[in-house]
């Protein structure tokens, strides 16, 4: 067994005894958690350079040590009011697995918040909101502290509705 | 912890295929080049490799398989057997068994025993009508086979740093019969002389049973070179038996450095239990490269000078404080900036290189699929190859192989027409498919050509409307009738042949070339033969580029796309009526295509008269794109914006710029499209602007 995969086994049954841990930040006054194995990395806010033709949430992309990484801004995603960017916000750059490969994309936060286990039995499925955040992209709810933290299944959120709306504008 | 095995198994897959690469290219040329001897010793050393290197992994198929080859070859070279038609195909085919035996050894899977018995049996079929002096040889050691042999080992010094021990050979002999070893240790110096690492000792050993010449001289191949060795039959002690030694360590010293190398390997897995491991994980698609000693010395060299060069700069910065800056240590630090740009330049340079291969690679293999066509069709045809220097990148260069067989079989298949239809068409018997590479701007551009048929459109079109792909009453241009071959499930041979005709292929071919972010056209003439042009993009290429801003964003034009800049004189502007504009240049006029309209972006200036109209050769012709302001020019490394995103129309990639933001690159052709679409989608809109700056 490699070490990689030793430090993996490691860090899996880690996790499971605790449930898996999540990052938690802030949008619009509400929490939302990403998993945290997913998070490359979080950093302030730096203008992003504009891809054209897409959608108005597609922030642009910014360099990452060489790699050409696309920012995504929840709240417009979200369709949440605007807020001005400013030193504290911030973007949390993840790994998105798609079916051919794993992407790295970067989202726009007002602020990240705390870390937190989640055990999977503690999961609640979220009610339809019928709102822009549709159950799909929710993998469940769940309260910390006495606060509810919306748990977001990244995959989903960030593939489906972003790549085929510029895939529809290829056409 | 066992030392991973399967390492070197990587190492010895790749040098066979590369050792049965050779074998093959020098057969072919065999049946053409008269001075047959150095073209044999080629292939025969080739051979000689892989069968030395699967023995030592133990796979014994292959290693027995590669023997009869060798035998063969050996015969050959010798003088013994003269170059046939027929030697040189059954060789053909076992190099073809041989490599089918490499992949599935490599791929863990049950070998074609059918055809590999089959080929073998033609081989030794071959070699059963030898020259006498071969036979005569067998039967001597038939004879004394019963008896046994009389081995005479003496290891040359350096023979247990090449990782042999003599026990485990004389372990191996004792597998074969009843054995005695007596050892001679005369040459054995002085306590004090002794260098432990040298082998001194001698032995002679007796072995007894119904042993063949050949069992015992395998187990000594690993040490042909290093020893003196004599195997002689104990009853008749004749030298004829001896002078197999002679010549065996003869083509030792011929053998390549790698041979050396697999020696090392050897040292390892016979440490090793020598089975296969069991474990062994799927062979991934080829993931290591072969680069050039030089090339990496050449880096080498290179970070040797960035080095020196940031010290000298660092220590520049340590000793100055505020007053000693002046104008002599100012010119002093430009000096160390310059030489540090410079070997940054170089440096990525040489890095690009690295992953950069001939195309002679992807080439090289046609030679013989057009040399089995031929024999298989009867028709005669000619392969002429040029552009092979034309280097591209390792990854597009893998994916580009399939959709090239393809398109080559293709043109033979359906483009060159049989030796009488050409004979009465008046062209010369032989046909000729041409494939030709070369850099075009900022792509690679191959073409298969051939001087066949051509394609017949009428054909197509009766195609096209019977597969309800296109209507009757469509009209279409020469670029849509031949567009419909990509269409998949087309195909408009008479008859499908296992060559072509089963209308899967061109529809991958084309995906194929898309997704490398390439495209194909084809242009024909009916009679005289048909041109398939594959445009690829040079991936991880450095451009040169001209870096361009449109409000506060800039982009990058490629500059090689670039014919000129130029301001823009406001009596040249003429407005046409779907809302575009033209600009009269000297005596064309091109369409004007406003990049901020184009992207959307938020632009400096609106009024043409105040920004620079950048002239670029697209695809359709010259195209005059409106810009804010032109910057400077530099070389930037084309990053895919797909890798973690998607293709964005009229961009055809990102970079990154001194200051670590990131800019795009704008793809002509994309770009175009893009404002032709939007002028059809929005006529008045454009109209209106238009009006408005007139």
């Amino acid at each position: 067994m490699s070490t990689a995969e030793a430090l993996d086994v490691q860090i899996g049954s880690e996790a499971n005894s605790q449930g898996d841990q999540y990052l938690t930040f802030l949008l619009a006054g509400e929490e939302y958690g990403v998993d945290i194995l997913r998070v490359v990395e979080i950093k302030g806010w730096q203008t992003a350079t504009q891809i054209p033709n897409t959608p108005e949430y597609v922030q642009g992309v910014i360099n990452i040590r060489g790699t050409i990484v696309p920012i995504i801004d929840l709240r417009k995603r979200f369709g949440m009011p605007d807020l001005e960017y400013s030193q504290t916000t911030v973007v949390i750059v993840l790994y998105v697995n798609t079916q051919e490969r794993t992407r790295t994309m970067g989202i726009v936060v007002d602020g990240v918040s705390d870390v937190c286990n989640v055990a999977d039995e503690d999961l609640k499925s979220a009610p339809d909101f019928g709102g822009s955040i549709s159950v799909e992209y929710v993998k469940g709810l769940s309260t910390v502290n006495e606060n509810m933290v919306i748990l977001l299944d990244i995959d989903h959120l960030l593939n489906s509705h972003e790549l085929a709306q510029i895939a529809a504008s290829d056409s | 912890m066992s030392i991973d095995i399967s390492q070197f198994h990587e190492v010895f897959f790749e040098e066979s295929f590369e050792g049965l690469e050779i074998m093959e290219n020098s057969l072919l040329g065999l049946s053409e080049s008269d001075d047959a001897l150095d073209v044999i010793n080629n292939i025969f050393r080739a051979a000689h490799s892989i069968k030395g290197g699967s023995a030592t992994f133990g796979f014994m198929e292959i290693s027995k398989f590669t023997h009869v080859m060798e035998t063969l070859l050996d015969e050959m070279r010798n003088n013994e057997r003269p170059v046939t038609v027929d030697a040189v195909e059954l060789l053909l085919e076992a190099t073809d068994v041989l490599s089918g035996m490499l992949t599935q050894v490599q791929d863990d899977e049950e070998l074609d025993s059918e055809r590999i018995k089959n080929v073998q049996g033609q081989l030794e079929t071959m070699l059963g009508v030898a020259p006498e002096a071969d036979v005569v040889e067998t039967v001597a050691n038939e004879d004394g086979a019963e008896s046994g042999w009389t081995i005479k080992f003496i290891p040359l010094p350096h023979l247990l740093s090449t990782g042999n021990d003599p026990v485990r050979m004389f372990r191996e002999l004792a597998a074969l019969g009843d054995m005695t070893v007596s050892v001679n240790i005369e040459a054995l110096p002085q306590l004090a002389e002794l260098e432990p690492e040298e082998c001194f000792i001698s032995w002679s050993l007796e072995l007894n049973g119904d042993i063949e010449e050949q069992q015992v001289a395998e187990v000594f191949d690993w040490v042909d070179g290093d020893c003196e060795l004599v195997i002689q039959k104990r009853i008749n002690e004749i030298d004829d038996s001896e002078d197999k030694n002679p010549e065996m360590s003869g083509d030792n010293a011929e053998k390549p450095a790698e041979a050396e190398q697999l020696k090392d390997v050897a040292k390892q897995d016979r440490r090793e239990k020598p089975e296969r491991r069991s474990k062994k994980p799927k062979a991934a698609e080829a993931s290591s490269i072969r680069v050039g000693i030089d090339k990496i010395d050449i880096l080498i060299n290179m970070v040797g000078e960035l080095v020196i060069t940031q010290s000298m700069l660092s220590q520049m910065g340590e000793s100055a404080d505020e007053n000693s800056f002046d104008a002599e240590r100012i010119e002093k630090l430009q000096d160390g900036l310059s030489q540090l740009e410079r070997n940054t330049r170089e440096l990525q340079e040489a890095v690009m290189q690295i992953r950069m291969l001939p195309i002679s690679f992807a080439f090289n293999r046609f030679p013989r699929v057009v040399h089995d066509y031929c024999r298989k069709s009867g028709k005669k045809i000619e392969l002429v190859i040029s552009g092979e220097q034309t280097e591209l990148d390792k990854t597009v260069m893998e994916k580009i192989n399939d959709p090239l067989v393809h398109l080559v079989r293709n043109s033979m298949d359906h483009g060159v027409e049989t030796p009488e239809v050409r004979l009465a068409s008046g062209k010369p018997e032989t046909g000729t498919v041409m494939l030709d590479a070369y850099h075009k701007g900022g792509s690679i551009v191959i073409e298969i050509k051939d001087d066949g048929a051509g394609i017949n459109k009428d054909r197509i079109l009766s195609k096209g409307i019977e597969k309800g792909l296109v209507s009757e009453s469509d009209v279409l241009t020469d670029e849509q009738v031949f567009d419909l071959l990509f269409l998949p499930g087309f195909s408009t041979a008479k008859e499908v042949t296992d060559v072509s005709g089963r209308g899967v292929g061109m529809d991958v071919v084309r995906r194929n070339i898309k997704s490398l972010g390439g495209n194909i056209e084809v242009t024909s003439t009916e009679g005289k033969g048909s041109t398939f042009t594959i445009r690829l993009p040079l991936t991880l290429a450095i451009l040169d580029g001209q870096l361009i801003r449109v409000g506060n964003e800039m982009y990058i034009i490629p500059l090689t796309a670039i014919v000129e800049s130029i301001q823009i004189n406001e009596d040249r502007i003429n407005g046409i009526a779907s809302g575009s504009e033209l600009y009269k240049l000297r005596n064309e006029y091109i369409p004007v295509v406003r990049m901020h309209e184009s992207f959307g972006v938020e632009a400096e200036f609106h009024e043409l008269t105040k920004g620079l109209l950048v002239v670029v050769e697209g695809d359709e012709g010259k195209v005059g794109i409106f810009v804010d302001r032109l910057l400077g020019q530099q070389q930037v490394v084309i990053k895919s914006l797909e890798t973690n995103f998607k293709g964005v129309p009229g961009v055809s990639g990102a970079t990154i710029l001194g200051d670590g933001t990131v800019a795009l690159i704008v793809d002509i052709a994309g770009l175009v499209s893009l404002a032709q679409s939007k002028a059809l989608k929005n006529p008045y809109d454009i109209a209106e602007q238009s009006d408005a700056v007139a």
